[in-house]
């Protein structure tokens, strides 16, 4: 569990690190929805080159963001082995019974690997570079319009930094919980489905126990200082935009603009 | 059959390799020997927990080696001969009362020798056995682990590791967190199983107390490294180094060097209150005497 880089905060200083997590988020979004839109060589190469721009103005190695990546290693390649046998049509490379690997396969199996590679990085360096706290804080900023269709957005935000807040405390503890059941002899990974189901059971179990007490003593300790729910309350984090949110915004709009004029008037 | 452990230069790492790299052991060298009672100390962060998780193998050494018993463990090591080690160095974490899981208390305990082949009839002997060891009511076996007071789930946790007849008990803190009398019956459990039953013992404390009281050899952790060995009274004869360590004395030496002050003497600096009266009896005796 400690190998698990994805969703993890790396303190810094960096060009990424001092944007507002609004701008960020804005930023992030934008890019997913038009990964969907680039179709060939010039328009992926467009969505590389930011990216590898972003990930240099993170100052974070991209080594440390290709480790991030590992974890999924198994479900990328599940991913490009469907598109690989299930995607027919255009000239049959190899065939053995329905297994049928074509030109149209392996065209569309690179194109969801590129795709899935590009989201996760720049998801990546949005979590590499923003507190989970600031996160939540620029979601609540954003989503904040939605208050006056009585959306509950204060409560909403509450909730999302608390459970962002103690997704690290649930890991250590699941691991602490899983090294104690390991001393008793749990075989943790080993087995077939069966065996391994029934391994889950004595960390699941304490893990939900403890998760439990936690958010009652939580919410005790916060309603015996007066929390009330609801409140429209001031925050101690302010959030500002800077110069480098709008030259930001601007070569991101730029770039992705350039995606679409590719794809749509060439 | 006596596991005897070793530790040679050993250095671990969390999380190698990445930028939250942080290096927990530096060059440890170690032995506790079979039958005896060792006693680890150290300030919070000092890497106590570290090292002891290196005695059942849950975590292997960065670089150097670890052996318990005829098992040598390395960097290399294959995580799959580790499991007749978790048997022979049971393991009590800290707040162990976190692992319970099961419908009862009794199939708690019997959990874990059911994971080394034990069958269902024998390990629920084994339990109940063990649930008396630990001065479990029986009434309580069929409860809900989770009905429990505090007190009463770390005896089944304890229970529990016992139930796997280790020959080393490794314990991180068992007492923290307990009222003055469960700390003591702890206490007075652990050292009941090493002098009847002759299992080895390493203990991580804070309480210098149970340190002079029951430790043979002590075991000073700080910054990743083995500062300071040596017997309880070798460590506890040199205030000035432990404050300096931020670690303290045990009451009773404590009160000695104040007494000390006070123009008492003593030859040897008594450890425990029982060295402690002996030592200030006759002195007592003839300050009253002279005052006659
Ligand atoms: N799972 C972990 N991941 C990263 N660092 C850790 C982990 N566990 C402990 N550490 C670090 O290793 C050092 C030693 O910790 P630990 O062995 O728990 O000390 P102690 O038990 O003496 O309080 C500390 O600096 C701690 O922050
Ligand atoms: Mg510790």
């Amino acid at each position: 569990m400690n190998k698990v880089m994805f969703g993890r905060f790396i303190p810094g200083h960096s060009w990424v690190h001092r944007m507002d997590p609004r701008a960020k988020l804005v930023l992030s979004f934008l890019y997913i929805a038009v990964v969907f839109f680039a179709n060939d060589f010039w328009t992926y190469l467009i969505m590389t080159v930011l990216l590898l721009a972003s990930v240099a103005a993170s100052a974070i190695p991209l080594k440390v963001y290709i480790r991030g990546l590992l974890p999924l290693f198994w479900l990328m390649i599940f991913t490009v082995l469907i598109q690989v046998f299930f995607g027919a049509g255009g000239h049959v490379y190899w065939q053995w019974g329905w297994l049928v690997v074509s030109q149209n396969g392996l065209n569309s199996a690179g194109l969801i690997l590129m795709r899935f590679v590009l989201i996760i990085l720049v998801s990546t360096i949005l979590t590499f570079t923003t507190e989970p706290l600031e996160i939540a804080d620029g979601i609540e900023s954003l989503l904040s319009p939605l208050r006056k269709v009585h959306f509950p957005v204060a409560t909403l935000a509450l909730m999302l930094s608390l459970a962002l807040r103690f997704v690290p405390t649930l890991m250590d503890e699941a691991e602490k919980i899983m090294n104690a059941q390991r001393s008793r002899g749990v075989d943790f990974g080993e087995g077939g489905l069966r065996q391994r189901i029934k391994t889950i059971v004595p960390i699941l179990i304490p893990l939900f126990v403890n998760a439990f007490n936690r958010a009652i003593e939580i919410s005790t300790a916060m309603e015996a200082r007066g929390y009330q729910d609801g409140e429209n309350r001031t925050k101690y984090r302010l959030l500002k935009w800077h110069g480098v949110d709008t030259v930001s915004l601007v070569i991101y709009v730029i770039s992705l603009g350039a995606v679409f004029a590719l794809r749509y008037f060439s | 059959m006596a596991t005897e452990i070793k530790f040679e230069q050993v250095n671990y790492w969390y999380q190698a390799g990445t930028p939250f790299a942080v290096q927990a052991l530096k060059n440890i060298d170690l032995h506790i020997t079979p039958g005896s009672f060792t006693a680890v100390v150290g300030q919070t962060g000092s890497g106590k927990s570290t090292m002891i998780q290196h005695l059942n193998a849950l975590l292997k050494p960065s670089s150097g080696t670890v052996t318990i018993g005829d098992q040598v463990i390395t960097n290399e090591t294959n995580n799959k001969h580790l499991k007749p080690l978790r048997k022979k160095v049971g393991m009590v974490f800290q707040f162990p009362e976190n692992q319970l899981f099961e419908e009862t208390v009794l199939k708690d305990i019997a959990f874990g020798p059911q994971n080394f082949g034990v069958s269902e009839a024998d390990a629920t002997a084994l339990a109940k056995r063990m649930a008396a060891e630990v001065g479990l009511d029986e009434s309580l076996l069929s409860r809900s682990p989770f009905d429990l007071s505090g007190g009463q789930m770390r005896r089944v946790a304890i229970a529990g590791v016992l139930a796997l007849e280790p020959e080393v008990l490794v314990l991180d803190e068992p007492t923290a967190g307990l009222d003055p009398r469960g700390r003591l019956e702890i206490m007075q459990l652990v050292t009941q199983l090493r002098d009847e039953q002759g299992l080895t013992i390493v203990l991580i404390t804070h309480q210098m107390d149970d340190v002079a009281n029951y430790a043979d050899h002590v075991l000073v952790m700080g910054h990743g490294e083995l500062i300071k060995q040596g017997s309880p009274r070798e460590i506890f004869s040199d205030p000035k180094w432990l404050e300096a360590h931020q670690l303290g004395l045990p009451s009773a030496t404590k009160f000695a060097y104040e007494l000390q002050q006070a123009g008492f003497r003593f030859d040897t600096m008594p450890l425990t209150v029982d060295e402690l009266a002996d030592e200030l009896a006759p002195q007592l005796q003839k300050g009253a005497n002279s005052h006659e």
